[in-house]
């Protein structure tokens, strides 16, 4: 047992900092999505446009958190070691070929949905390499963290099918396929972090990870298997389909909240020898 | 090369802050930031209980972490190992915060006073510069710098050497050049037994902490195993 300044959680991100990796996760995943949807039209346009607005929202939330905002542009010049650079960097890319794809050049979106990826891996770097934290350091966050994004933009572009009936079996069948895997992750990454993190935080990833396994995975997969293997009463194939595409994306996003806000702590500090005062016999 | 280095020896260390009062008063920091704190730490159950003051702050790691993450180059290390942030480069993200395994870095978003109202100290020292990036200890690069140019040895000249070294006064922190095998930090760290905190972590921090005389080792090691 020791007494003394035990780990803390950290401050210096807050839920504006969970709000980037929430929207750009979810956008990116949606800008991705959307592409490898095949649909068209005005649907791809606001799917697009919707999957912008999303990550353009996690760029404000951080806007907003650093110390000197007016200095924002100064966040890309270390490309060469910084995630966070080349995730500024990829999401200058990112808006003015979605806004090409979407406005005068289609075909760009084939160079959009790359770029999307890109800051979305970058984002699931990012925690990684903060050492100063167990539960982001552990390596498992970033294929973790990669996997929730692709799953929010799928369930986003599925929880919107009313507005758009653009869903196909493929869709909800990847979607399944994608609550699946990130749920995997997760156990591969709680098993791998262990203890090695403070009691605090792991009753908060112990918490998310119920919400995941329950809201997050099983519940969107007995919807999703419904919708996908018996014909459910037309009134229930829409409040089923949506309510599958938003409990995929919100146990995702709550996952990282408290990823970011919760189970945050620093590692304190620890002695391997304790001093060795006096005369010894 | 050189390679400047803390050494921080455990067993002199008494916990009276004073490095940590001369450090606030050499880089005027502003109330509840210490770039170089000491530790008040316990271990064992009663009876078999013990204390040690642990001095800390930045360890201007051979690789540090929050170097790497910095997306502005703020953050950069010198040839002679000091970590420094350039204050109008970084926009206070505090990436490098969280980087950082052992919490030394601070950003005081707000002017803040020790009395509420700043003192003539406070305001004559008074650098928003500071306000809203990351800050850290800087090993006193500034005394550093101004003493080899006048020919002075840091860690041997008080005034080439960091504050708080200056300060202890129980001489439980020495800082010197580690790649200079005559300096007084390698003659300490050659005479005792010591390590480094969270080496685990793999960024090779430059503060060694002394707590055994080199030739007790074998008699010493499981008693004074510390917990973890």
């Amino acid at each position: 047992m020791s007494y003394g300044p035990n780990p803390w959680q950290q401050l210096h991100w807050d839920a504006r900092a969970a709000g980037n990796f929430i929207g750009g996760g979810g956008g990116s995943g949606l800008i991705v999505a959307t592409a490898l949807s095949g649909v068209q039209g005005a649907v791809r346009t606001g799917l697009l446009l919707a999957g912008l607005a999303l990550v353009g929202f996690g760029l404000v939330c951080v806007w907003f958190e650093i110390g000197r905002p007016l200095r924002a542009l100064n966040v890309v010049l270390n490309p060469r070691t910084s995630w966070m650079s080349r995730e500024a960097l990829a999401g200058m890319a990112l808006f003015p070929v979605t806004a090409a794809t979407v406005f005068f050049w289609p075909v760009a979106l084939w160079l959009a949905a790359p770029l999307a990826l890109v800051y979305l891996y970058c984002q699931s770097r990012m925690l990684r390499a903060a050492r100063g934290i167990p539960a982001w350091r552990e390596p498992l966050t970033s294929p973790l963290i990669l996997s929730t994004g692709l799953t929010e933009g799928l369930g986003l572009l599925v929880a919107t099918a009313p507005l758009h009936h653009a869903v196909t079996p493929n869709m909800l069948a990847t979607l399944s396929a994608l609550v699946v895997v990130r749920i995997a992750l997760w156990f591969s990454y709680r098993n791998r972090l262990g203890s090695h993190t403070a009691a605090r935080a792991t009753l908060a990833l112990d918490g998310a990870g119920r919400w995941l396994l329950a809201a997050g995975t099983a519940a969107p997969l007995v919807l999703l298997l419904a919708l996908l293997t018996s014909p459910l009463p037309h009134l229930l194939v829409a409040p089923a389909t949506v309510l599958a595409g938003l409990l995929a994306w919100g146990a995702g996003a709550w996952m990282k909240f408290v990823l970011i806000t919760r189970a945050a702590f620093n590692q304190g500090f620890a002695l391997t020898r304790l001093p060795v005062r006096g005369v010894r016999a | 090369m050189t390679k400047w280095t803390m050494v921080a020896d455990l067993r002199r260390c008494v916990g009276c802050q004073t490095c940590t009062a001369a450090c606030k008063h050499a880089n005027a920091t502003p109330p509840g930031v210490q770039w170089r704190r000491v530790l008040d730490m316990e271990f064992g159950e009663y009876p078999n209980v013990q204390r040690a003051f642990v001095p800390t702050g930045c360890q201007h790691c051979d690789e540090p972490p929050c170097m790497d993450v910095c997306p502005t180059t703020a953050t950069r290390k010198r040839p002679d190992g000091i970590v420094t942030i350039d204050y109008d480069l970084c926009i206070g993200c505090a990436y490098c915060a969280v980087a950082c395994p052992y919490q030394a870095r601070y950003k005081t978003q707000k002017a803040s006073f020790a009395y509420g109202t700043p003192t003539a100290t406070e305001t004559q020292r008074r650098d928003d510069a500071r306000l809203a990036v990351a800050t850290k200890c800087t090993f006193c690069v500034d005394r550093i710098d101004a003493g080899l140019a006048q020919g002075l040895t840091p860690g041997i000249d008080p005034v080439a050497t960091p504050a708080c070294v200056n300060s202890c006064i129980a001489q439980a922190l020495a800082f010197g050049d580690a790649d200079d095998p005559a300096s007084n930090v390698s003659q300490l760290l050659a005479e005792n037994q010591h390590f480094r905190m969270h080496e685990e972590v793999g960024t090779g921090p430059n503060f060694h902490y002394l707590w055994d005389r080199a030739d007790t080792a074998d008699a010493a090691e499981e008693p004074t195993e510390a917990p973890r």
